[in-house]
């Protein structure tokens, strides 16, 4: 390494080390304006608990709450999979069959524009109630896996693909040698937004299920404390959602950065 | 258009466009009446301003597109074109996502090669000087030794053929006199017959034995002019008295070809 590169790169430390540094302190920060406007207004906990009695509660009610936390991640990662499978194979049919993708195309597109909440009470009364919540999760996060994957599969390099049928390609090396790795970039991006998207249907379909029954996921969890007034543990569920949320975007970054980084452009800002 | 008769050689050509029309789609006739002998072993050239149908000359050979009439021969063939005929692009064309070596190899898998293939690619590597960069990434290497890649990629079948589509057309000029001189000197060794496409007058004199000046709207041929110089070519021969007085016999027919067009 050259003397002239070693400033830019020392400012790119700097850089990253600011990015991670900084939130957190406007996070320590917000946490004692909160305590302290809670402790010198002494509002009731019924209206505003502060972080510390939301975090005691997240410790005592941490039996329920991880058992509610199981069940929204499992429907959440189901979801998503299933999601995957789904959106992926689809896009892959549309890719083959131009037909199928005029046939269908519409109706995904349906599917996604017509809103969730409004799909959920019809889903829990024809299914099961763990079978709706799970098609929920399913139906709010295929269809950007579907048209990312879909757009990854039509932009393929022309000449490339010239070059495979100069070579006598079959149609599965076609896919699985030029169509799929193309489209990979695109499909990890559809990956990304879908990891999130299938945590909020999961969370969607149980607060519509929630009066219904039996459902003890988190969204049910903190339906159920709002109609107590007990808001240490609203607060202490929505915690554990948004934590999810963060983990899901952050595993699924990962893996789209361990696939990318030795060839694709967008990985190579992050490296070192 | 005339187009001089081939000099009454023995061998066969390798390939020969007779007569050949491709009009697209969308109505623009390509190229129209294209009659040309492809000998073996001979470097020749496709010069033209962009729109000149050189590039579709180039894609009917190699069939990835058909003809809208008229016939392509190969006289010697027996087996599909992937077998004979390498293809190099405008760009380098790799995949970003394979290293360099499984660029390499690709003809070779495509065509359902695998133990033979190891020493085929290591070979076609060696022959552009990219051994050392087998195992890096498309993005890792300079646009030139991308190109490099992509020469081995084509020559990694062993075609008798290899089709060159302006492949140095994006590269800046010393690299390209560095891969002219490359081209040449793989020409002269491996034995190949190459068509050569490009619109710059300076770099299809200096590379070929033939150039085929053609005129755009519709595509034909103008005229053929040989470059009766002797290989090997080095900076010498693009500094010559021949070189410049070459350069200005084709460069003057290229403009007629502009003028015709109106």
């Amino acid at each position: 390494m050259s003397v002239g590169s070693t400033k830019p790169e020392m400012r790119g430390h700097e850089d990253r080390a600011l990015r991670a540094v900084l939130p957190v302190i406007v996070l320590a920060l917000a946490l004692v304006l909160w305590q302290a406007v809670v402790w010198l207004a002494q509002i009731p906990a019924y209206l505003l608990p502060g972080p510390l009695l939301v975090l005691s509660t997240l410790v005592s009610d941490w039996t329920l709450l991880s058992a509610s936390l199981l069940v929204t991640l499992s429907t959440t990662v189901e979801g998503f999979l299933l999601a995957t499978l789904g959106g992926v194979g689809l896009a892959i049919l549309f890719n083959q069959s131009r037909l199928i993708e005029y046939s269908l195309y519409p109706f995904a597109v349906i599917l996604q524009v017509t809103p969730i909440v409004a799909i959920a009470p019809l889903l829990l009364i024809y299914l099961p109630q763990q079978a709706a919540v799970l098609a929920c999760a399913w139906i709010v996060a295929f269809f950007p896996i579907l048209a990312n994957t879909t757009l990854g599969l039509n932009s393929v390099d022309r000449n490339l693909a010239d070059l495979f049928r100069l070579y006598g390609a079959t149609r599965r090396q076609m896919l699985w040698e030029l169509k799929l790795p193309a489209a990979l970039p695109h499909m990890l991006a559809g990956l990304r937004i879908g990891g999130g998207l299938s945590l909020i249907g999961a969370v969607v379909a149980e607060i519509v299920a929630g009066s219904a029954g039996a459902g003890s996921g988190l969204a049910y969890r903190i339906i159920e404390s709002g109609y107590r007034l007990n808001i240490p543990r609203l607060f202490a569920a929505l915690i554990l959602l948004s934590l999810s949320g963060i983990a899901i975007f952050f595993a699924l970054s990962l893996v789209s950065h361990l696939l990318l980084r030795r060839w694709h452009e967008s990985a190579i800002m992050s490296e070192p | 258009m005339k187009i001089p008769a081939a000099s009454s050689a023995p061998v066969n050509p390798v390939v020969t466009l007779r007569s050949v029309d491709k009009v697209f789609d969308t109505g623009v006739v390509a190229l129209e009446g294209l009659t040309v002998d492809i000998r073996p072993g001979e470097f020749v050239s496709l010069l033209g301003p962009s729109g000149c149908g050189k590039s579709t000359a180039l894609r009917l050979i190699a069939g990835l597109t058909e003809p809208t009439s008229g016939q392509i021969e190969w006289p010697e063939r027996t087996k599909t074109a992937g077998h004979v005929v390498g293809f190099v692009f405008q760009e380098p064309t790799l995949m970003p996502w394979a290293t360099v070596r499984a660029n390499v190899n690709l003809p070779l898998k495509l065509q359902g090669a695998t133990s033979t293939a190891r020493p085929r690619v290591e070979a076609a590597l060696a022959q552009v000087g990219l051994t050392t960069f087998a195992e890096s990434y498309p993005r890792e290497l300079s646009g030139g030794m991308k190109m490099r890649a992509s020469i081995a990629r084509a020559l990694v079948t062993e075609p008798r053929l290899l089709l060159m589509d302006e492949p140095f057309a994006a590269l800046d000029e010393i690299t390209r006199f560095r891969l002219n001189n490359d081209l040449l000197a793989l020409w002269q060794s491996l034995g190949k017959t190459v068509v050569f496409v490009t619109h710059s007058v300076f770099e299809s004199v200096y590379l070929s034995q033939r150039v085929l000046v053609m005129t755009p709207r519709p595509g034909r041929i103008l005229r053929e002019l040989s470059i009766d110089a002797p290989y090997p070519r080095d900076e010498r021969f693009r500094t010559s008295a021949t070189y410049v007085e070459y350069c200005r016999q084709v460069s003057e027919t290229l403009s007629r070809a502009l003028a015709e067009e109106g």
